[in-house]
């Protein structure tokens, strides 16, 4: 049993490492290509993770990486593609923003009203496509991305000084939030501050992993997105989960806009970031959509994009770090389907020789199958 | 003059020997039959004719020929083709463009195509039309096309994998037609089924396989169909006879005027009426295709009837939902146990918890409980005697056999009233489908009532304490498993008798001749 096991954690990290050192390579032809060394870029990259300050960054967009790929990977796990969490954290945020500076509670009541409104707005967004699916039909694929777009011009009609709007220079913002819906961050001295609500990343991730794993709900979940006609037969509604997993995965899409909200920002304005939705994408698929491999992978994106500036200094693009994701991205649906489709056939041929050499659990009686069909 | 001739043929799989020195030796112009139990090793052999898998140890020859195939492109070059159980058509393309796909090179896409199809229709009476788009072709017609389309590419001889399973008793006579009219031309067939009247009225060889080898060969007209069905299942088949009656006169499942409807208004299931009491086998007999897949779904609640009624016990269940009905008591064996049974690339134990996440020892609350559900699943795979090496394997690693006990044992575990066993013992080995009607059998003893559905007739007459007959989605007819034969019961299935199958006291008279009167005893 111990060596299935080590197989498994084998399997887990072949895939990722060997996208990784494809995606690498590639980067490094593109770079030769363009006439510029190989190694360098990589090497400035890796230096800048020894500064505390670079580090601090990465951690707290990591952050909110690391929320937006959890949303991805619900919908992942039952099959269905929530494309829409761009949509969902961005209106989920400007509304906490909205809230923020409209309530004034205290702390201990405003910042639960807040992460609420995050919650609710996300689930309500991302619920539209849900109920199109299971009523209409529609594809959540083609629904969520509608409603990233009608998201984009919401916020916009929110953004007017006849609605929330207010108007900071050539800024829009939703003006300033009350104090009592700030989160403090950790302080680290001249590096700066991590992020408070990087901890709600951590509860986020924890709790995935005991909903998904621990709980009839996950496992029902699981189960619609293994095999849908199985999952039907064993008692699962189909329209139901489909619904719940929208819901779900749109309500944590709408906290990945809060660490920043309420940690730095305090309104919500034209300079809050903006493509983090789709990033989570990559990032859940990087992941695996595995709550630690999440983690890692939102580490590595974080760590491509605050590192990368560098290079603007020393003759070379940041795009590079933009080009390596986008390859990593396309290693990585590779090189887990080959990974995924030898490990299966690995096993079985293994099931086979132990079988064949009469390793058979609990087997008292000798008799061996012979020729079987 | 032999047109394929296979000599040692051996193919070993993880663990078990799929096929074992096999012989075949199939003469031009003729059409050869290849019969044997669900999983006796026939579509493994016909696999490695084709080219899909190569074999370890044996020879094929192709008209006197040695040959090596690495792949279906090579059997179609040496004129071998296969027509596959499931057709290989694009329904949103028209037969001529299904024909040509893939061999463009041939005649092209354009008028020499058509014509070259059209002469091949007429030549072997196929009745292709190559304009049609395939989406509003019947089952039997699209049949022909995938015919057509082997001869298209210069086939000489044809593999048929069971291809009566989809069709209704007239189209098969008029695929026979076809056969015939090909065998005339020169070509060979070559036959799977493991139906033994077909068999014998359209072969003009027959070679038996069973557990993985060639056990024998046969002419039609010296055989009779016991003959050969002993030399299928051979002496060691345990009998599924049930020993003594145990039927109650209480009710467990009582369905009233069951109506299901197509989305276009064709009746899947029409006036189905039945009850199983405490104790009793049902067992539905029919060609597939009549209506049982749309049964079980609505006993199982994966679709709403149309109108009609289910009750469980006292409680009318027609509106419950598929797990309320499983927490209920009603287990569920599936057809397709990969589609409905099982999750594949999950551990054991993890299947182990598929469709019974709700009950006890899995779950606490809403908790699952996995150390609880891995304990079970070890009982499961020692009672049941699943060969695995652990229970964190993936269940795509087992065998379908060991899939299919884990399936009934699962089923088993939480002591249904009522099981749906939807062929319990397809593609198993002997010995394991004696352990599965063992199971089934015990069961019925503590009071459990079972719809048993089967292709295997012996199986649903030996399991049986009733029978009854669906065709085109209505029971026609009800039958003694006492004193019912196959044949009698196989011809029912064509719809040829309706009524109350009484046994006809002759047991000379010949195979061939279905039960011409059967008694009208409407019941």
């Amino acid at each position: 049993m111990k060596k299935f096991d080590r197989e498994r954690v084998l399997l887990a990290v072949a895939g990722p490492v060997i996208a990784l050192a494809v995606a690498f390579a590639l980067s490094a032809i593109v770079l030769l290509a363009s006439g510029k060394s190989p190694v360098e870029p990589y090497a400035l990259m890796f230096e800048q993770l020894s500064f505390s300050d670079i580090q601090v960054l990465i951690i707290n967009q990591a952050s909110m990486y690391y929320i937006a790929a959890l949303a991805v990977a619900i919908g992942f796990r039952m099959n269905l593609f929530n494309i829409g969490v761009d949509g969902q954290y961005q209106l989920g945020a400007m509304l906490a923003a909205v809230v923020g500076a409209h309530v004034a509670l205290p702390a201990g009541l405003q910042v639960p009203l807040l992460i609420l409104t995050a919650v609710l707005t996300g689930a309500f967004w991302a619920g539209i496509a849900g109920v199109l699916k299971v009523t209409r039909g529609v594809s959540e694929v083609v629904a969520t991305i509608m409603l990233n777009a009608i998201a984009t011009s919401v916020i916009a009609y929110l953004w007017l000084p006849n609605v929330f709007g207010v108007k900071v220079g050539n800024n829009n913002t939703t003006g300033e939030m009350h104090e009592s819906g700030w989160i403090p961050g950790i302080g680290m001295g001249a590096a700066g501050e991590i992020y408070g609500l990087v901890l709600l990343a951590v509860l986020l991730g924890i709790g995935y992993w005991i909903v998904l794993n621990r709980t009839r709900f996950g496992f029902d979940l699981r189960a619609s997105g293994a095999s849908q006609s199985a999952a039907a037969a064993s008692g699962v509604d189909p329209k139901r989960m489909v619904l719940s997993a929208m819901l779900i995965s749109g309500g944590i899409a709408g906290l990945a806009g809060l660490p920043i909200l309420l940690g730095d920002t305090h309104t919500y304005s034209l300079n809050f970031p903006t493509g983090i939705g789709f990033l989570g994408i990559g990032i859940a698929l990087l992941g695996r959509n595995s709550p630690v491999g999440i983690a890692f992978a939102a580490l590595l994106w974080a760590w491509l994009d605050k590192a990368s500036p560098e290079l603007d200094f020393h003759g070379y693009d940041k795009e590079i770090a933009v080009i390596m994701q986008g390859l990593i991205v396309l290693s990585v649906v590779v090189s887990y389907e080959a990974v995924r489709e030898w490990g299966l056939r690995r096993q079985q041929r293994r099931v086979g020789a132990e079988l064949a050499a009469g390793h058979v659990l609990g087997n008292t009686d000798t008799t061996k199958e012979v020729a079987g069909r | 003059m032999t047109a394929v001739e296979l000599a040692g043929i051996t193919k070993r799989f993880p663990g078990v020997v799929a096929n074992h020195d096999i012989h075949l030796s199939v003469r031009k112009g003729t059409v050869h039959a290849l019969v044997g139990e669900n999983g006796a090793g026939k579509s493994t052999l016909m696999k490695i004719l084709y080219g899909m898998q190569k074999p370890d140890e044996g020879t094929i020859a192709v008209d006197g020929e040695r040959v090596s195939f690495s792949s279906p492109a090579d059997a179609i070059v040496r004129g071998i083709g296969m027509v596959h159980q499931h057709f290989m058509l694009a329904d949103n393309l028209t037969v001529l463009e299904n024909v040509v796909l893939g061999s463009e090179k041939l005649h092209g896409i354009g008028a020499k195509a058509r014509r070259k199809i059209k002469e091949l229709s007429e030549r072997y009476g196929l009745d292709v039309k190559p304009d049609l788009l395939v989406e509003e072709l019947g089952v039997a017609a699209r049949q022909r096309v995938e015919i057509l389309k082997v001869l298209y590419r210069g086939a000489r001889t044809l593999i048929l994998d069971e291809p009566t399973a989809v069709l209704v008793p007239q189209e098969v006579d008029a695929l026979f037609a076809n056969l015939r009219e090909l065998r005339s031309e020169g070509l060979s067939v070559i036959f799977i089924s493991h139906k033994l009247g077909e068999v014998l009225s359209v072969a003009d060889e027959i070679t038996v396989i069973r557990r993985g080898t060639t056990v024998g060969t046969a002419v039609p007209a010296e055989t009779t169909p016991r003959q050969l069905a002993e030399m299928m299942v051979g002496s060691e088949l345990p009998t599924p006879e049930t020993a003594g009656s145990t039927v109650t006169d209480r009710p467990v499942v009582s369905v009233e005027k069951l109506r299901l409807a197509a989305p276009g208004g064709k009746a899947l299931l029409d006036d189905i009426s039945f009850t199983i009491h405490e104790g009793e086998i049902l067992g539905i007999a029919g060609v597939e295709g009549n209506g049982q897949t749309e049964l079980v779904d609505a006993l199982i609640g994966l679709r709403p009837p149309d109108s009609g009624t289910i009750r469980l016990a006292d409680e009318e269940i027609t509106a419950w939902p598929t797990r309320r009905r499983r927490e209920q008591g009603i287990g569920y064996i599936p057809e397709d146990r990969h589609r409905h049974g099982l999750l594949l690339e999950a551990p054991l134990w993890e299947n182990r918890i598929l469709g019974h996440v709700t009950e006890k020892p899995l779950a606490k609350g809403v908790w699952l409980d996995p150390k609880a559900a891995q304990e079970d699943t070890r009982r499961i795979v020692t009672k049941y005697d699943v060969r695995t090496p652990g229970i964190d394997v993936t269940a795509a690693s087992l065998s379908g056999g060991n899939q299919q006990k884990l399936i009934v044992g699962r089923e088993m575990s939480h002591k249904p009233r009522f099981l749906i066993a939807a062929h319990p013992t397809r593609g198993v080995d002997v010995g394991a489908q004696a352990a599965i009607w063992d199971h089934i059998r015990e069961a019925r003893r503590e009071g459990l009532a079972v719809l048993l559905i089967s292709a295997d007739l012996d199986e649903l007459i030996g399991l049986s304490d009733t029978l009854r007959v669906i065709y085109n989605g209505k029971l026609v007819a009800d039958a003694d498993p006492a004193t019912i034969t196959p044949e009698e019961l196989g011809s029912a299935m064509t719809g040829a008798a309706t009524g109350h199958l009484a046994h006809e006291e002759t047991p000379e008279t010949s195979q061939a001749d279905a039960p011409e009167s059967p008694e009208d005893e409407a019941r």
